[in-house]
């Protein structure tokens, strides 16, 4: 492994003049839609907002359904602390996005996109509009029966999950529905819907582009092409890599850190926390340790309590509160290693607090409150002491 | 799309069910009970609780099994390790947000989260108590409903059943994370906000947070007091639910029982709101009759139909809030109970020979917007407050059990006299139809000089559990008076629930309506499923209710409003006729526009 160098790549904000976006779309719409959602299975893309469903399947399963509306969805709502690579990629290559999501709509028959903008990227607004406008005209010359509409987020983190986005888009509060049915058969006004991540639709775009054999040629068996990391905290370079994905963390915290890395949280506030012990083993990629792309850096100066802290008291304050484990949960961890730091609880009160992130995990109802025991068990296994003392 | 069936296992027995039925029913049909708490028959599927967790198998999380439908060749396992920790876990997160002083709260006994952490043995367990001191703070300012966030437990049943079955949403989940709530439109008290008093989310939901306002003590020391000549009245609908908080099976008559328990508890006299829909009938039927003359024969523009009636108080503010241009169309009179209370301080007060200020008049009633009703400005006709107290059936149960009455072992009584003389027609108005059912019986003979044309006095069209319910009948040879009738088609609609009230009110807004007499009943079922009726309800519970309501109307040896002996005399003694000076003064009444928030 140690001789595996970190692969940086651009495929994601490459621009080639000679086939552009919409000359992309074209050459595409020229293939049955069979043939795209072959392609894509082939490819082994698989979601980039972190919880990594095949695209190829969930367009496939979208377009076998039988409805008199379907729609696409961008899910921009970005909002995983620590990832802000979505921003970037609306501000410097939309036309890929909005590319991919023609071909989405071409491939399951949907005649309406949205994009699902997270409020407080208000500020990208104004243009956007401006390139939907001009990517909807260049549709509309095509005769192709398809639109792309932009909407505005209110900055809950919730409405990031699928159903939760839903719910605000149809006006009402955003809060995850019950699963089944899926957003393939009932997702925006309970039609079938693909909904995905702004990076998933790029790289859509892209494998029409270049074929599905050379996106697979990057990354491993488990986890094809490259991705988007979001690099921050205590790194002398931090902003927006494409790497291939596979790579051991050693590597990446080399390249990156400052020297000083104690603990990486791979996928934010509700990933994992690798500490300095476990970079030699750990695989960045779905066979390892899976990230919607954030890497925050943290180094011997940071307090593993306070990180964690600050994770709690997110997720108390952004959980819906509609199911139990989530809202009354998240209220008894944040308060909870309050009390054992304060020694109002013994340590020993970190195991039941374990134990109930266990239960948070798989009986809460989404994704938000299924994820809290993430950083919570691999913090507290990793810096019991800090936390304690 | 016919349903096909599925196979499945639940805890190891095979089992085939209807596609689309959800793990919970699946589970009841072989017996497996599975608690819930955010669940209820009369609602849509929330899964919020996660009190119902069952295990798939080869399923990375657990399932909420009201909310998963069945799939062929699902294994489930009710009971399972990892369903036993989640499922305590899932208690013990509510208890911890949940004010546990028990043996003070209204509902101790009759809690359903109680009943879990019993059940759970929960005892004093880990977790940190996170109750906030300002939600200790119960909203009193309601006359009929008290709310208490630190008793909520987030499960949205009241919610869900302001919005789906009321249509009216004066309840609502406010913010998010750990500041989620219950809450009003801007946090305002209940009693400044669109609430209808109807008291629907009390039946429903699982803990003390949403309550009666209870009058017990009050009416108590009203007993105790020798200065005080105390009077009940008892409301149609309370004889056919009553026994339910008392042992008795669901959809038991206890009329003998009730009016005798009322006499041991030492209310002085005990008459029937019965006699006052009777009543109702008398003057409502004839409010009508002049409304479609005047429409009909002297052209009278500002006559205004269809007109509507007016016993239901949950019904009449949610009229005022949120239909104020169809007030007109409102009948003026009076609700029972109303009329009742203004009557026994005036023409009852002098035939038993004691001052009004001397009497104190209670009522039984399913209802919790009656609380509000006799506390409106406008409810004191006779110079006081018409009606002192009012009571639910589920307050009355409390007192029958505090006097120490074995209720099973009671002979049956009767109501004394006057004001307690009632007939079928009176009966039927606790269940939904019914005073449209009474008011045809009277005005068509009225008009006619013969009985309506239906088997047995039975108006089937106007019965049943349907939201809108409509019926014409044709007036066939009138008597003189009346013949601008002459062959008219008198068409009518019923409804129950005031989210159906809200569909009949928009088509008569828009003029898309052709009724000429609505009845509205604010609670779904009619008065039988009100919101002061004993907990729990269900569309079954209702339905045996409503069943042992039309068994009473059956067992009466008078069916007909205008046959009551004692409203003959009222009439004779004391107000003239319908309509008439003196029933104007005590029988009716006017409405007030209302903010729409």
């Amino acid at each position: 492994m140690e001789q595996i160098q970190l692969k940086k790549v651009d495929i994601i904000f490459g621009w080639d003049e000679k086939v552009t976006p919409i000359d992309v779309y074209d050459k595409t719409v020229k293939k049955t839609a069979d043939s795209i959602i072959l392609d894509m299975i082939d490819s082994g893309l698989k979601g980039r907002g972190g919880a990594g469903f095949p695209t190829g399947l969930k367009w496939k399963f979208t377009r076998n359904e039988d409805s008199d509306a379907k729609y696409v969805i961008c899910n921009a709502d970005e909002g995983e602390p620590g990832t802000f690579k979505d921003r970037e990629i609306l501000d410097k290559v939309p036309e890929k996005v909005f590319a991919g999501m023609a071909i989405c709509g071409y491939v399951i028959g949907a005649r309406e996109g949205y994009i699902y903008l997270r409020g407080e990227y208000n500020f990208l607004l104004k243009g956007l509009q401006k390139k939907i406008d001009l990517f909807n005209k260049q549709l509309a010359e095509r005769k192709a029966n398809f639109a792309i509409y932009l909407r505005s987020g209110s900055g809950a983190y919730v409405c990031g999950e699928e159903s939760a986005l839903f719910e605000s888009m149809e006006g009402k509060r955003g809060e995850p529905r019950n699963k089944p049915p899926y957003p393939t058969v009932a997702g925006y006004n309970s039609k079938p819907t693909v909904i995905n991540n702004v990076e998933t639709l790029v790289y859509t775009c892209e494998i029409c582009r270049m074929g599905s054999e050379r996106f697979k040629s990057l990354g491993t068996f488990d986890s094809r092409g490259s991705k988007v990391f979001s690099v921050s905290g205590d790194t002398p370079t931090p902003g927006i890599y494409e790497l291939e994905l596979g790579m051991p963390l050693k590597d990446f915290v080399e390249e990156f850190a400052d020297g000083d890395a104690k603990a990486v949280q791979i996928g934010g506030a509700s990933g994992h926390c690798v500490p300095r012990k476990k970079f030699n083993e750990t695989i960045i990629g779905f066979e390892g340790i899976p990230t919607g792309g954030s890497m925050m850096i943290f180094n011997s100066t940071r307090s593993m309590y306070n990180v964690l802290h600050d994770y709690l008291e997110f997720f108390t304050e952004e959980s819906c509160g509609q199911c139990t484990p989530c809202r009354v949960g998240c209220q008894q961890l944040l308060k909870g290693i309050e009390a054992v730091k304060k020694g109002e609880k013994s340590p020993s009160y970190l195991e039941d607090m374990k134990k109930l992130t266990l239960t948070m995990k798989i009986a809460a109802k989404c994704g938000l409150g299924q994820s809290v025991a993430n950083p919570f068990i691999s913090i507290v296994d990793n810096f019991k002491e800090e936390i304690i003392y | 799309m016919s349903k096909y069936m599925v196979n499945l296992k639940i805890n190891n027995i095979a089992i085939s069910v209807e596609e689309g039925t959800t793990i919970l029913d699946a589970a009841k049909r072989l017996n497996f009970r599975i608690p819930t708490l955010c669940n209820h028959p009369d609602l849509s599927v929330a899964g919020n609780c996660r009190v119902c967790v069952v295990e798939v198998k080869g399923a990375r999380l657990l399932s909420a099994s009201c909310a998963t439908p069945v799939s062929e060749g699902m294994e489930v396992f009710t009971n399972s390790e990892k369903v036993r920790i989640a499922r305590k876990h899932v208690v013990e997160l509510l208890l911890s947000e949940h004010n546990s002083d028990c043996t003070k709260c209204f509902k101790n006994g009759h809690c359903e989260l109680q009943e879990l952490a019993s059940e759970y043995r929960i005892g004093d367990h880990v977790f940190l108590d996170l109750v906030k001191p300002k939600d200790k703070i119960q909203d009193i300012s309601s006359p009929s409903i008290v709310k208490d966030n630190s008793k909520c437990i987030r499960c949205q049943r009241c919610v869900r059943t302001c919005a789906e079955l009321q249509a009216v949403s004066a309840l609502a989940v406010v913010h998010k994370g750990n500041h989620q709530g219950i809450s009003t439109f801007l946090n305002k008290p209940m009693n400044d906000v669109v609430c209808t008093n109807c008291g629907q989310c009390i039946n429903r939901c699982p803990t003390g947070a949403l309550t009666e306002r209870n009058y017990i003590e009050e009416v108590w020391n009203a007993i105790y007091d020798p200065k005080k000549f105390v009077v009940v009245q008892t409301a149609p609908a309370t004889r056919v639910a009553l026994g339910e908080d008392l042992g008795v099976e669901t959809g038991t008559r206890v009329t003998g029982k009730m009016v005798s328990a009322l006499k041991k508890m030492g209310f002085n006299k005990v008459l029937d709101t019965d006699f006052t829909a009777d009543l109702t009938i008398m003057e409502e039927g004839t409010e009508l009759l002049t409304r479609l003359k005047k429409a009909l024969v002297d052209k009278d523009e500002s006559v205004k139909l269809p007109m509507m009636t007016s016993c239901s108080p949950g019904w009449i503010k949610f009229q005022e809030h949120m239909f104020p241009g169809l007030l007109d169309n409102l009948s003026t009179c009076k609700s029972p109970q109303q009329m009742f209370g203004s009557l026994a301080k005036t023409y009852y007060a002098d035939k038993v020979n004691i001052k009004a200020e001397n009497m104190t008049v209670v009522s039984i009633m399913p209802c919790t917007a009656k609380k509000f009703e006799c506390n409106r400005p406008e409810m004191r006709d006779s110079g006081f407050k018409d009606v002192d107290y009012v009571l639910t059936t589920r307050e009355l149960a409390m007192m029958i059990k505090q006097a120490g009455i074995d209720f099973d072992k009671l002979e049956d009584d009767h109501y004394d006299s006057i004001l307690g003389e009632s007939t079928g027609a009176a009966v039927i108005f606790g269940a939904t139809g019914g005073v449209m059912e009474a008011a045809l019986r009277t005005a068509y003979e009225l008009v006619t000089g013969n009985e309506v044309p239906f088997t047995n006095l039975n108006i089937k069209p106007v019965r049943g559990m349907e939201g809108v319910k409509e019926a014409s009948i044709k007036i066939k040879n009138t008597v003189p008076a009346w013949n601008f009738l002459e062959g008219v088609e008198l068409n009518v609609a019923v409804a129950h629930g005031l989210s159906n009230a809200k569909k009949l009110m928009e088509a008569v807004e828009k003029g898309e309506a052709n009724y000429h007499f609505i009845e509205i009943m604010g609670c779904p079922g009619g008065c039988i499923g009100g919101g002061g009726q004993p907990i729990p309800t269900s569309p079954e519970i209702r339905k045996k209710r409503t069943d042992a309501i039309y068994a009473e109307d059956m067992g009466m040896n008078l069916r007909k409003s205008h046959e009551n002996p004692e409203v003959t005399e009222v009439y004779k003694d004391y107000l003239g006729t319908p309509l008439g000076h003196k029933s104007h003064e005590l029988l009716h009444t006017h409405y007030k526009v209302r903010k729409r928030y």
